[in-house]
C-alpha cells in the first residue's frame, strides 16, 4: 500500500520540478486521450502547442492571450492563498468590462488622459462590486462562496447579454448584439516595437499585466497585508490568536481578486474588441484558476504559467479553425494539467513510499 | 396547466439524480465539485450510445457508466493522492466539459429518439394526478426510486451507518477498522453514476440533441441543492421541484408575453440558488445539523 508521511523540508528543486513534470505528464496523457478517440496523438500536440507559435508575430499573440489570464490569476492567488475559494472571477471580469464600457460609451469625448484612468478605475470598481456579493454573504451569513460566486457568473453573462442586445445596442449595428465602438481614447493601442513594427496584436495592456504581477508579488511577500493573507490561509487559528480579522482578510482578498478580474475585463475589451459584445470573456476567469495553481500561487510564477496556459488556449483556437474541434476541447488539457499539478502538490508535501506491512497510520487534517 | 406541471416535474429529474448522488458522496465526507463535468460526460455518452445503438435504454446505461468512470478520476486524485478536493472537483468539471465537447463533436446537430413514456396501469387512470404522476419515462421513476433507496440506505442500514461515520469522523472510523478510502470511493462512484444519469436525462428526454455545455450549470445547482436539503435526502425532492418550477417560469413567462427580458428570467434559477443558500445558512443549527463533520477534509491513512 501507499504510505504518505509529511515532509519536514521541501527542497527547492522539487518545487521547481513539480510543474515541469506536471506539464510533461499532461501532454502525455492528453495525447493518449486524443489517440484513443482516433486523432493523431502527435498531430494533436503539434496543433495545440507548436503551430500556434511558429511565427514571430504569434509570440506577440501569445502574450496577448496570456494578458487577461495573468491579470486575473494574480488576483486569484491572493484568494487561494487565504483559502477563500473565489470561483467567480469570470463574472467579476464581465462586470469590470460592463463598468468600464459604461464610462467609455458615456464619455466618448474625453481625452485619453482622463478617459483611460476613469475606465481602469470603473473596471476595478465593477469587479469589486460583483466580488463583494459572495464575500459579504460569506462573512455575514456564512454562505458558501464557491457556489455563490459561481452562480453570479451565470447572472453576469446573462446581464451583459441583455445589455448589448437591449439598452446598449448600437442602433447602427444592423441588429448585431454590439454596442457602439469605443472612441479612440478608450482603446488600448498596440506596441510599436523598434525595427519590427507591431508584433502581432501585442498591446500596452500586456505591459500592465506584467507590472501587476510584479506588484502582486511585492504585496504578498513584503507587506503586512500579504503576511496576514498567508497566515489566515495556512494557519487560521494562529492568525486569530495574532489578532488578524478573518472577515477582513476574506473581504480584502475577494476585493483584490474581483478588482483584478474587472481590470482584465476592461483590458480585454479595450485592446481586442473595442466594443462590448455578448461574450467579452472566453472562460478566462476559470482558466485563470489553473494559471494560479500552475504558478504554485506565486504572482511571479503567474507570468510564466499564464504564458503556458495561453499557449493551450491559442492551440484551442487553432484546433477549432484547423480541425473543426469545439473550443472547449482545450479543457481536456487544462483539466489534466490541474489534476497533475494537484498530484504534484501531494508528492511535494509528502514523502510517498510503498510499504508491504501494516504500519502506524499517519493522519493529517488540513 | 397540466403541461406546465409536467414540465416542472421533468426539469427536476436531472437535479434529483445529481443531488442525491452528491449527497451520498458528501455524507461520506467527500466534496466533489465536479458534478457539472460528470453530468456532461453522462449526457454526451448517453447521446452517443443512443444514436449509435439506436436504443435509449443503452443510453441510460452509458450515462451511468460514464458518470461513474469520470468520478473514478476524481477518486484517483482526491482520495488516492489526497489532493485538495475543491480544486480537484474544479479540475474534473473543466476536464469533463472539454472531453465531452471532444467526444460529442461528431454528434452535434443530430437528434435521437427520446425515452418512451411508460404508463403505470390502473394508477394512470386516477383522475387529475394519474397522468401527472404515473405516465413518465423510466428515468423519472428511477430518480424517485433512487432517492427512496438512498434515504433508506443512509438511515436504516448498517452500511449506511458506516458511511455516515466515515463522513463524520474519518479518524474514528479508521480506528474502528473501517476502510475509509474504500467507503469513500464507493460513495463518490455512486455520486458519479447518479450525476451521469442526471446528465443522460437531458439528451434522452428534455432536449433530444447534444450541444457542448448543455447542462448549463445544473451540476452546480445540484451542489447547492445538497446544501438546501441540509444533507437530508427527502428534502432534495422539495428543492428540485422548486428549482424545476423556477426554471420553467421563464418558459411560462415567454408564453404569456411577459415584458421582462428573457435574460432576466433566465437568471432566476441562479439568483434563487443564492437566495436559498443565504436563507439556509442564516439558520446555522438547521443548516449544519446533518452536515458531515469531515466534509472536504483530507484523510491520509495507511493500512
Amino acid at each position: 500500500m501507499i504510505s504518505m508521511t509529511p515532509r519536514k523540508h521541501i527542497p527547492l528543486s522539487l518545487t521547481l520540478l513539480t510543474p515541469a513534470v506536471a506539464i510533461f505528464l499532461t501532454l502525455a496523457v492528453g495525447a493518449g486521450i486524443f489517440g484513443i478517440l482516433g486523432f493523431s496523438p502527435l498531430g494533436s500536440l503539434y496543433t495545440f502547442f507548436v503551430a500556434p507559435i511558429s511565427r514571430p508575430d504569434q509570440i506577440g499573440d501569445l502574450f496577448v492571450k496570456a494578458c487577461p489570464l495573468i491579470i486575473t490569476a494574480t488576483g486569484l492567488v491572493f484568494c487561494f492563498r487565504a483559502n477563500v475559494w473565489n470561483i467567480g472571477a469570470e463574472g467579476q471580469l464581465v462586470f469590470g468590462a460592463i463598468f468600464s464600457g459604461w464610462v467609455a460609451l458615456s464619455f466618448p469625448d474625453w481625452p485619453a488622459i482622463t478617459l483611460m484612468p476613469a475606465m481602469v478605475l470603473a473596471s476595478i470598481i465593477g469587479g469589486i462590486c460583483w466580488a463583494m456579493i459572495p464575500a459579504l454573504l460569506k462573512v455575514r451569513f456564512n454562505t458558501n462562496e464557491i457556489l455563490v460566486s459561481l452562480m453570479l457568473t451565470y447572472v453576469a453573462a446573462l446581464f451583459i447579454d441583455w445589455l448589448v442586445r437591449g439598452p446598449w445596442r448600437d442602433p447602427m449595428s444592423f441588429g448585431f448584439p454590439l454596442t457602439k465602438m469605443y472612441s479612440d481614447a478608450g482603446l488600448i493601442h498596440r506596441i510599436d516595437v523598434p525595427f519590427v513594427g507591431s508584433l502581432g496584436q501585442l498591446h500596452w495592456g500586456v505591459v500592465g499585466a506584467l507590472l501587476l504581477a510584479i506588484a502582486g508579488s511585492f504585496v504578498l511577500s513584503r507587506t503586512i497585508l500579504g503576511f496576514q493573507i498567508k497566515v489566515m490561509g495556512d494557519a487560521p487559528r494562529a492568525g486569530r490568536f495574532a489578532g488578524f480579522k478573518p472577515h477582513l482578510v476574506t473581504i480584502g482578498v475577494m476585493a483584490i481578486a474581483g478588482g483584478a478580474a474587472g481590470l482584465a475585463g476592461m483590458v480585454e475589451v479595450s485592446a481586442s474588441m473595442g466594443q462590448l459584445q455578448p461574450n467579452v470573456s472566453f472562460g478566462y476567469g476559470f482558466t485563470a484558476i489553473i494559471v494560479a495553481f500552475l504558478a504554485r500561487l506565486n504572482p511571479i510564477g503567474v507570468i510564466f504559467a499564464g504564458l503556458i496556459v495561453a499557449l493551450a488556449e491559442l492551440g484551442g483556437d487553432y484546433a477549432q479553425i484547423a480541425l473543426g474541434m469545439p473550443k472547449v476541447v482545450t479543457g481536456v488539457f487544462k483539466g489534466i494539467l490541474l489534476f497533475m499539478l494537484l498530484a504534484g502538490e501531494t508528492f511535494n508535501r509528502y514523502h510517498i513510499t510503498w510499504r508491504r506491512s501494516a504500519v502506524m497510520p499517519v493522519s493529517k487534517e488540513q | 396547466m397540466e403541461a406546465l406541471i409536467l414540465t416542472v416535474l421533468l426539469t427536476s429529474v436531472p437535479l434529483i439524480f445529481a443531488a442525491t448522488g452528491e449527497l451520498v458522496a458528501e455524507r461520506s465526507g467527500v466534496l466533489n465539485l465536479g458534478v457539472e463535468g460528470m453530468m456532461l460526460m453522462g449526457a454526451v455518452s448517453a447521446f452517443a450510445a443512443t444514436s449509435i445503438l439506436g436504443n435509449p435504454y443503452m443510453g441510460i446505461l452509458a450515462g451511468a457508466v460514464a458518470g461513474a468512470l469520470t468520478a473514478a478520476v476524481f477518486s484517483l486524485f482526491a482520495l488516492g493522492l489526497a489532493t485538495n478536493q475543491v480544486a480537484t472537483g474544479l479540475a474534473l468539471t473543466i476536464f469533463g466539459s472539454g472531453l465531452s465537447g471532444l467526444v460529442g463533436a461528431p454528434f452535434v446537430g443530430g437528434t435521437v429518439e427520446g425515452l418512451p413514456n411508460l404508463a403505470i396501469p390502473l394508477l394512470v387512470d386516477i383522475p387529475v394526478i394519474g397522468n401527472l404522476l404515473f405516465n413518465h419515462d423510466i428515468m423519472a421513476y428511477l430518480s424517485i426510486g433512487f432517492l427512496v433507496l438512498v434515504a433508506w440506505f443512509l438511515n436504516r442500514t448498517r452500511a449506511g451507518l458506516v458511511l455516515r461515520a466515515v463522513g463524520n469522523s474519518h479518524d474514528s472510523a479508521h480506528a474502528l477498522g473501517y476502510r475509509v478510502l474504500l467507503v469513500r470511493f464507493g460513495a463518490v462512484s455512486f455520486g458519479g453514476m447518479m450525476a451521469g444519469l442526471g446528465g443522460a436525462y437531458l439528451p434522452l428526454v428534455l432536449t433530444p440533441h447534444w450541444s457542448e455545455g448543455m447542462t448549463a450549470g445544473r451540476g452546480w445547482i445540484a451542489l447547492a441543492l445538497v446544501v438546501f436539503a441540509s444533507w437530508i435526502p427527502s428534502r432534495i425532492l422539495i428543492g428540485a421541484l422548486l428549482f424545476g418550477g423556477i426554471t420553467i417560469m421563464q418558459l411560462a413567462g415567454q408564453a404569456r408575453g411577459w415584458t421582462v427580458p428573457s435574460q432576466m428570467l433566465s437568471m432566476l434559477p441562479y439568483i434563487a440558488t443564492i437566495i436559498v443558500l443565504v436563507v439556509i445558512a442564516r439558520n446555522r443549527d438547521f443548516a449544519l445539523a446533518n452536515s458531515p463533520a469531515c466534509l472536504g477534509r483530507l484523510f491520509i491513512g495507511n493500512k
